[in-house]
């Protein structure tokens, strides 16, 4: 039960701030990325500022032996640039840019009454169940450049 | 970086990513999860014994917390009229893109760019780059919307 609510004030607090800095609002997003019209950096201040809080607390929060209600830190160990990394960011961008949706504020659209994110949350759900089906199949070239070469 | 700078909010910007920080750092601190929207969602595709539950209540809050602080402040809330097939293939191509590359904006963007992962410090100036040529080619190029 503690990890239900820790799991779910995470979650709402990250719904506030996606509301708090506009980032529901996809034409606020896609101001951001139109470099070459009326450029509106907000975006970036929403990353300094996520990224600044979360790289001071993260290391502090290692520190410890364990989570407060899990028993290990799952923590991300891939370090491989290869095609499917770069690919799929790449096609994450067209994507993104063709509607100023990434997945955070396309489900915090739910609760917004956004119809917008009707559209585009299935085919979401859906793309990421294709690309799961193709990840499977084996002729999947994969390339791999060691991240050190980098 | 042509144009001038518009409608720029750099104080709800900074309060709301501070708060995104926060909720990732307390997801880290509570179960030890990276907060990757597009990972806890689509772990769910099926979900899995013992490891579904955390995942639910989080994309249930997402909304959840929207709406609730969207009611406190009072924002206007628009939507981006783009046709809905334009809609539904951005949604394709973020679920393929973000499932491939295994993440998005949170937790390629703020997790793994504040843990200096080798990955995400790719990803991110990729697709930034693909955002924005599309977004240059739509408005500029097409002269279309949004």
């Amino acid at each position: 039960m503690k990890r239900i609510l820790a799991a779910l004030s995470a979650g709402a607090l990250f719904g506030a701030g996606l509301d708090e800095s506009n980032m529901a609002d996809p034409r606020k997003v896609l101001a951001f990325l139109d470099v070459f019209g009326q450029w509106d950096p907000s975006l970036l201040w929403v990353m300094v500022g996520a990224v600044t809080v979360y790289a001071i607390g993260y290391r502090l929060l290692i520190r410890r032996d364990r989570p407060w209600l899990a028993h290990t830190f799952n923590l991300p160990t891939a370090s491989r640039i290869d095609v499917r990394l770069l690919g799929g960011m790449a096609l994450f961008g067209i994507g993104w840019g063709l509607s100023g949706y990434c997945p955070g504020p396309a489900l915090a659209g739910l609760g917004l009454s956004n119809p917008d994110v009707f559209a585009l949350v299935p085919s979401m759900l859906f793309g990421g169940w294709i690309a799961d089906y193709w990840s499977k199949a084996p002729s999947l070239p994969v390339k791999t450049i060691a991240a050190e070469a980098k | 970086m042509g144009g001038h700078v518009s409608n720029f909010t750099p104080w709800s910007a900074l309060y709301g990513g501070i708060l995104i920080g926060l909720a990732s750092l307390w997801l880290m601190a509570t179960l030890g999860r990276i907060a990757g929207i597009s990972g806890i969602t689509y772990s769910l595709l099926p979900p899995k014994a013992g490891d579904a539950l955390w995942r639910v209540a989080f994309v249930i809050g997402l909304p959840l917390g929207a709406c609730l602080w969207s009611f406190w402040h009072g924002h206007a809330h628009a939507t981006s009229h783009a046709p809905a097939w334009q809609l539904a293939l951005a949604g394709l191509l973020v679920g393929m893109g973000t499932r491939l590359g295994g993440g998005c904006t949170s937790g390629h963007g703020i997790c793994g760019v504040a843990r200096l992962s080798p990955r995400s410090l790719v990803a991110v100036p990729v697709f930034m780059a693909t955002a924005m040529l599309t977004v240059a080619l739509i408005r500029h190029v097409f002269g279309s919307t949004p």
